[in-house]
C-alpha cells in the first residue's frame, strides 16, 4: 500500500475501498450500512492527496467483505473506486467497481407520485445512465444526491 | 403490432404507429366490416381517476367491435376503498375480461400493472406520465390534416404535468417533425423527456412566447394547465391563464394551421376559435373511437 494509504491503519481481514471521490466516504459507509453501532472497526481517510483524483477518500472496514449488490450501488456514487479484499493483512483481490446496467431494490424513487413509493408488491428498479440513474417505472432521472435515495 | 401491452409511446415504432393509423382509417371507412368482430369479448375498465373522453371512447370502441365492457366504477364504490393494492386489483379483474384499460394517478402504474397480468393492458393515463392511446389518435388527426412530411408542430401549455404531451413528443421522434415547446419556464418538459428527445436526435426548440414560432407552424397542440397535479395552489395561480389563444392570436398564424387540444379545455382556447377552419379538437376527440377500435383489434387478435 502507498504511504498515503498508510495514513489510516492497516486491517487484518476485510475490505479497503479506495479512490472514492473526495468527500464521499460517509456516503459509502451509508451504502454498506455501517454507522458504528455494529462494532466493526472502520477507518476513514478523507481528502487524501491522489495522483488519479486530486483528492480522494478511503474507507477500511475490518471483518467485512462487500456483496455484489453493495458494490453495484457504490459504483453509482464512486465510479472510480477500487475494492481491495484483505485476508491476513494481504490484498487477495483487487478490482475496480463496474457500473451495472440496472439496480433493483436499492434506491427509492424520489418522485412521490411513482407507483414504487406506494404500498405495492414491487421493488424499485433503476436503469443506470452514464451520469445518473433513471426509474424504470416513472422515468424520473436522478443525477445528484444518489446516496440519499438508498433504501434503509 | 407485436405488443403485449400498450404502456408508453416510447415502445411504439413508426411501423407500429402506421399500422394502428392505417387500421383506424380502414375502420372509419367501413365500420360495418368490424361490427361483430369481437362478439363475446369483454374489456375491463379500471379508472382510478375521472375520465370522460378516454373512458367513453374505449367503451364505444369495444361495443362497436361487437364486444362489451366490465367497469370497475368509481374508486369510492370499489375494493380500492378498502385498501386493495393495484397489483391485486388487476390480477382479479384479468379473470373477468379479455383486456384491461387502466387509468391511475401514479406514474409507472401501468408498467407495474402490466407485469402482473397476462391479458393485454392499455395505459389510459398514469399520473403525469404517459397517455399513449391519446397520442395515437392525435397522430391520426395530424396525418389527416397536416401529414407527417416536414411537419412543424407547436406544443403549448403545461408541458411538465401534461402526459399527452410526453407521449406525443416521444412518438413524433419517429417522424420528420420539428417540435416547438411553448410554456412558462416553470412548466417546461421534464428532464426525462428532454433526455429522450436529445437521445433520439429530435429537432426541438423551447420557447416562452408563442409569437416566436406561430407563423411557421402546421399544427398547434394546446394543453390545459393540469391544476390537479400542482403541489400547491400558489404555484398554479402563477401560471394559470398565461397561455391562451383567441381569434386575434390567430391573425399571425397560417390559414391552414391545425389547432388541436386533447380536451377538456378550461380557458386555453376561446370559444370564438371553435368556428374557425383551423379548429380541429372536436374532430380529434371523435377520432378516439376508430383509433381505439384499431388498437383493440390489433391487441386482441389482429386479422383473425
Amino acid at each position: 500500500m502507498s504511504d498515503h494509504e498508510l495514513r489510516v491503519s492497516k486491517i487484518r481481514n476485510g475490505t479497503v475501498i479506495d479512490h472514492i471521490a473526495g468527500g464521499q466516504a460517509l456516503n459509502v459507509l451509508a451504502i454498506v450500512g455501517i454507522d458504528g453501532s455494529g462494532g466493526d472497526a472502520v477507518s476513514v481517510g478523507m481528502n487524501v492527496p491522489s495522483d488519479r483524483l486530486g483528492q480522494k477518500d478511503i474507507v477500511k472496514v475490518e471483518g467485512r467483505e462487500l456483496s455484489q449488490d453493495e458494490v453495484d450501488v457504490l459504483s453509482l456514487i464512486a465510479p472510480a473506486a477500487t475494492i481491495n479484499i484483505v485476508r491476513d493483512f494481504d490484498v487477495v483481490e483487487k478490482h475496480r467497481v463496474e457500473r451495472p446496467d440496472q439496480v433493483v431494490g436499492v434506491l427509492e424513487c424520489p418522485n412521490r407520485h411513482c407507483i414504487t413509493t406506494e404500498d405495492e408488491p414491487v421493488q424499485s428498479r433503476f436503469e443506470v445512465l452514464e451520469d445518473g440513474v433513471r426509474c424504470e417505472f416513472c422515468d424520473t432521472i436522478v443525477r445528484e444526491d444518489l446516496a440519499e435515495l438508498i433504501v434503509d | 403490432m407485436r405488443q403485449d401491452h400498450i404502456i408508453s409511446a416510447k415502445q411504439l415504432s413508426r411501423a407500429d404507429i402506421e399500422e394502428v393509423l392505417d387500421r383506424a382509417a380502414d375502420i372509419a371507412e367501413d365500420p360495418g366490416a368490424y361490427a361483430d368482430r369481437y362478439e363475446g369479448t369483454l374489456l375491463g375498465l379500471l379508472f382510478f381517476e375521472p375520465s370522460t373522453r378516454t373512458k367513453m371512447s374505449f367503451s364505444a370502441a369495444m361495443k362497436r367491435l361487437g364486444g362489451d365492457i366490465v367497469d370497475m366504477g368509481t374508486v369510492e364504490s370499489s375494493s380500492v376503498k378498502k385498501g386493495e393494492s393495484l397489483a391485486d386489483t388487476v390480477r382479479v379483474v384479468e379473470g373477468y375480461a379479455d383486456a384491461l384499460v387502466l387509468r391511475h394517478p401514479s406514474e409507472g402504474s401501468a408498467k407495474m400493472a402490466g407485469e402482473f397480468v397476462d391479458v393485454p393492458l392499455i395505459n389510459a393515463g398514469d399520473g403525469a406520465g404517459q397517455h399513449p392511446t391519446q397520442t395515437l389518435l392525435d397522430l391520426y388527426t395530424i396525418r389527416e390534416n397536416a401529414g407527417f412530411d416536414d411537419l412543424s408542430i407547436g406544443i403549448m401549455g403545461d408541458l411538465k404535468y401534461g402526459r399527452t404531451v410526453h407521449s406525443l413528443a416521444h412518438a413524433l421522434t419517429n417522424f420528420d417533425a420539428r417540435q416547438h415547446f411553448v410554456s412558462p419556464e416553470s412548466l417546461r418538459l421534464p428532464r426525462s423527456v428532454r433526455y429522450d428527445l436529445h437521445e433520439a436526435g429530435a429537432e426541438v426548440r423551447e420557447h416562452t412566447d408563442l409569437d416566436e414560432v406561430l407563423s411557421e407552424l402546421d399544427v398547434l397542440y394546446v394543453t390545459r394547465i393540469q391544476q390537479e397535479r400542482f403541489p400547491d395552489e400558489d404555484e398554479y395561480r402563477e401560471v394559470a391563464g398565461e397561455y391562451q389563444i383567441d381569434e386575434s392570436t390567430l391573425a399571425a398564424a397560417r390559414d391552414d394551421l391545425t389547432i388541436m387540444h386533447p380536451l377538456p379545455r378550461v380557458d386555453e382556447i376561446a370559444h370564438g376559435v371553435d368556428e374557425t377552419e383551423q379548429a380541429t379538437y372536436f374532430q380529434q376527440a371523435h377520432n378516439g373511437v376508430p383509433v381505439r377500435m384499431a388498437i383493440l383489434d390489433l391487441l386482441l387478435g389482429g386479422d383473425r
